[in-house]
């Protein structure tokens, strides 16, 4: 691929961005808005292909494009319909008009500001970074994808933290309660789906677990593949959307820090500092941790779209009404 | 000419730009939440363009690790905004 192709297609993809999330901002209706959000979401997992991160564009493609537009499209479902097409104009303003083009014009400046940040500050592009020192050390981490290394290694902290600040957002989701009605009329189309793309997104889960070890994946991808496999099994009626009910279900929620918890305060009593794990278990730790973590995260996910605990499994055959 | 680098950037912080505008501006609460993922995307891009060093040379990866963790913060971010919405809406009875 030569230079000149490239950058036409960084061109496109650029005014294609720019052009998306504008007309989403922009959109008469919250629907359409949502929908070019999506559209924005799956050109971004493309731009992220581009720039070389290929972690990072399977997680947009899965979150930032297919649950979040899940989560927006659903809150849509539970308005009057008038409201979903029509933009209400009822909420707060900040003093009318002049307020408007002084906000307009202050984050303009400000956006210039940085511009011009970036486009004298970039060049500057190999002093101070960390990429050596992950990669000179990565042989010790136990796995050989650098970005793994760096999030269940290196900065396993971080990971730690992120997964109590899921834990934080998904207790404040259950404890607003609202009692959800959503049980749809199940789409025919959807039950059909359900029977081959849930065990698909299952096998596929499974694999990039395995595979973030020395490839593109890990479990973030994983954790958003199996809550996709639940968001599908709920739009084909079943409303505890494939999770467990009761103690497991809050045993799952938690896994993800209770095993990392687990590890650290292992490693800390055997004298090595928190979360150092010995270089020779290293790779296998990683991978028990990600295990849990990938359950954890899917669990959670799914609570985020269902809003609130599923309710005890009903002998009735699935998709029918209560 | 441009290096790629910088365009995605500047690309990034006029997203960013467009996503904070919107965030302050719009009335509407699950298009602020969509204003709030978009600026999200354009920090998130401008943190992949620094990344980024060449078709040749591996991008750094504690930067991708960073953007990984702020998009499933941001879903969550986004479900508890959409349910303290509905929570309103609930309680306001409209």
């Amino acid at each position: 691929m030569n230079t000149l192709s490239w950058s036409f297609l960084d061109i496109l993809l650029v005014i294609a961005l720019v052009l998306l999330a504008g007309a989403a901002l922009r959109a008469r209706s919250l629907r359409q808005s949502i929908i070019l959000f999506i559209a924005f979401g799956l050109v971004t997992a493309l731009v992220w292909a581009r720039l070389r991160a290929p972690d990072v564009a399977l997680a947009e493609a899965a979150i930032g494009a297919g649950l979040t537009g899940a989560l927006l499209l659903t809150a849509l479902r539970n308005r009057p319909s008038e409201e979903s097409r029509l933009v209400s104009n009822n909420g707060m303003r900040w003093g009318g008009r002049w307020g408007n083009v002084a906000i307009t014009v202050s984050v303009s400046l400000v956006a210039l500001g940085i511009g011009w940040a970036v486009l004298y500050g970039m060049n500057d592009t190999q002093s101070g970074r960390l990429a050596g020192q992950v990669g000179s050390a990565l042989e010790l981490s136990g796995v050989s994808n650098p970005v793994t290394a760096v999030l269940l290694n290196f900065r396993a902290y971080d990971t730690l933290l992120e997964l109590a600040v899921l834990l934080a957002a998904l207790l404040g989701i259950l404890s607003l309660g609202g009692g959800r009605a959503t049980h749809c009329t199940v789409d025919p189309i959807a039950t059909s789906l359900r029977g081959w793309l849930v065990p698909l997104l299952i096998l596929t889960a499974g694999y990039q677990l395995w595979v973030g070890a020395h490839a593109p994946g890990g479990a973030f991808q994983a954790g958003a593949l199996l809550a996709a496999a639940g968001v599908v099994q709920h739009l084909a009626g079943r409303a505890h959307a494939g999770l467990p009910v009761g103690a497991v279900l809050r045993v799952l929620m938690v896994s993800g820090i209770g095993i990392f918890m687990t590890m650290g305060l292992w490693t800390f009593l055997g004298g090595r500092g928190f979360l150092a794990y010995p270089q020779r278990w290293a790779g296998e730790l990683i991978l028990l941790i990600e295990l849990f973590a990938t359950l954890a995260i899917a669990v959670t996910l799914i609570l985020c779209y269902l809003g609130s605990e599923p309710e005890r499994r009903r002998i009735t055959p699935a998709g029918s009404k209560p | 000419m441009i290096d790629t680098g910088v365009l995605y950037g500047l690309t990034g912080v006029a997203l960013a730009a467009m996503g904070f505008r919107a965030t302050l501006l719009e009335p509407e609460v699950i298009r602020k939440l969509l204003a709030i993922n978009i600026m999200g995307v354009g920090i998130f891009l401008l943190m992949i363009a620094t990344a980024y060093t060449g078709p040749d040379t591996a991008a750094d990866p504690v930067l991708h690790a960073l953007v990984l963790t702020g998009i499933v913060v941001a879903v969550s971010a986004t479900a508890l905004g959409l349910a303290l919405e509905r929570r309103r809406r609930d309680k306001d009875g409209s």
